[in-house]
């Protein structure tokens, strides 16, 4: 217990390192996996079968794979980061923008086809029908399922860690060399911090769930 | 293709979006170009790079690599699947002091980085990396199989249940021999896809020094020089999505065919997860 108290500055550090990167690669791949999936039922054949590219390649790449590709292989190809979080957050947001374009898509498909039939039938071109009308109710039968893929994010920031990255993760195997006896402790208040951001994210995706379900 | 978010295109709109299309590739094409010259001038595509696929040692350390994945994946999915059961006909017990810790468990498992997990296992337990992959590997997973079996449960009508123990089962008979088998042949495109997951996270082996994949890769790449880290890493990148999508296929193809078949219909549930569990 002793180690987690006297190495509190460096959890908390690491604790809003963590939250940084899931925040900042959160509304990068929220607005990027949006786009996909606006791509992904547009009029227009090449935007669809880029969309349709990207998300099926991207969700079955490893995530390790796509850090070691942005943080090992992309400097040796002279593309050089400033400091390694630019790395991550381009990794983390590429990866979790596939997984919002699918998630997103089925909302779109959630919605009644009357409703885009109606707003055609008032004269909207395929802009007006997606923005004024299927996305905001994707958006919120959405919600639940984007609020996981927002944990799963948190989760996977702890990959930055082992890419020169100091958040939670990467402090959690520092401080494990430097406490070599007490590598238990050290560990469990790691997974603390962890559980601190996860679990109130997970309640807050059930009550949503809950209060969102429209009945249709 | 029609879509009932605009309406069939007319000669106007097929050229506007023939137009978009024509730009749409050139501009995808011109970027490709940029990234191949800008590798071309880095000496990437110089044979001798590539040459190196001519040996045998280098495809038996990749070809070692790719076991070493396969067999972590296969041993853990072998043990979390069991396990995964368990942990759900626990979850959703009748019994009060069996539900209530079961569901704290499986809320710790789930929200807890896979990798920390592996970590721990690793440095506490003091076992070689292929265990402490494999372990973290099974107490995630169990943990997400335990929820799709219930989500499974849960969505088979009330009847099933209520027939089981009208009939003389006791509970635990009536979600054996019911209400499981039903559940399981339900949720069995979401347990592929879950295969996905779980074979995607062997590469977070890496981390905790076990000789995967991309653990060959980084060897091979110390080992023969840094101007033979991109081929290596490419063709690595290359085996690795072709396995999962190959994975993600097959969720797919069961998918297809349950729905045929099984009276119910499946749960549809969009392959590889929409939670990108990790």
């Amino acid at each position: 217990m002793d180690v987690i108290i006297e190495s509190l500055p460096q959890y908390w550090d690491g604790f809003l390192r963590t939250l940084f990167l899931a925040v900042v690669s959160g509304i990068i791949a929220l607005i990027f996996g949006t786009l996909l999936a606006a791509a992904r039922v547009s009029p227009i054949a090449a935007l669809r079968g880029f969309s349709m590219a990207y998300v099926e390649i991207v969700r079955n790449t490893p995530l390790t794979i796509a850090f070691f590709f942005a943080a090992v292989v992309l400097p040796r190809l002279g593309v050089t980061f400033q400091q390694f979080e630019v790395a991550a957050i381009i990794a983390l947001s590429a990866y979790t923008s596939a997984f919002i374009a699918e998630a997103v898509r089925s909302g779109v498909n959630s919605v009644p086809i009357g409703q885009a039939e109606a707003a055609r039938s008032i004269g909207m071109k395929f802009s007006q029908v997606l923005s004024l009308i299927i996305l905001p109710q994707a958006l919120r039968t959405v919600i639940p399922p984007l609020i996981n893929i927002l944990i799963a994010l948190v989760k996977n920031s702890s990959v930055a860690g082992a890419f020169y990255v100091l958040e939670l993760f990467g402090y959690g195997k520092q401080l494990a060399n430097e406490h070599g006896d007490a590598v238990m402790s050290v560990l469990i208040g790691v997974a603390f911090f962890y559980l601190l951001i996860t679990v109130p994210l997970g309640y807050l995706a059930t009550v949503v769930e809950r209060k969102v379900a429209i009945a249709r | 293709m029609t879509s009932v978010l605009y309406d069939v295109p007319g000669p106007k709109a097929r050229r506007i979006s023939l137009i978009g299309s024509i730009i749409g590739v050139i501009v995808i094409a011109a970027i490709v170009v940029l990234a191949i010259m800008t590798l071309a001038r880095q000496g990437i595509f110089e044979g001798q790079r590539w040459a190196i696929f001519g040996q045998a040692d280098v495809w038996s350390l990749i070809l070692n690599g790719v076991g070493a994945t396969l067999s972590a994946a296969a041993v853990a999915a072998v043990i979390a699947f069991p396990l995964g059961l368990l942990l759900c006909l626990m979850r959703i017990s009748d019994v009060a002091w069996i539900r209530i810790p079961t569901r704290i468990v499986l809320e710790f498992l789930r929200g807890m980085p896979v990798v920390l997990m592996m970590l721990f296992v690793l440095l506490v337990f003091a076992t070689s990396s292929f265990v402490a992959v494999v372990a973290g590997l099974v107490l995630y997973n169990s943990a997400i199989f335990a929820e799709i079996i219930r989500a499974g449960i849960q969505s088979l009508p009330k009847g099933q249940r209520e027939a089981g123990l009208a009939i003389g089962l006791t509970s635990f008979q009536s979600r054996l021999t019911i209400e499981l088998p039903q559940a399981i042949r339900r949720m069995l495109p979401s347990l592929v896809a879950q295969l996905v997951v779980l074979l995607k996270d062997t590469s977070l082996g890496y981390i905790v020094a076990y000789g995967e994949l991309l653990r060959a890769v980084q060897v091979m790449a110390d080992f023969l020089g840094p101007q033979f880290l991109f081929p290596v890493f490419f063709v690595a990148a290359a085996i690795y999505i072709a396995i999962n999508l190959a994975v993600s296929r097959l969720a797919i193809w069961i998918e297809r065919r349950g729905s045929k078949k099984a009276a119910g219909g499946m749960a549809h549930v969009p392959v590889a997860g929409t939670v990108p569990a990790k």
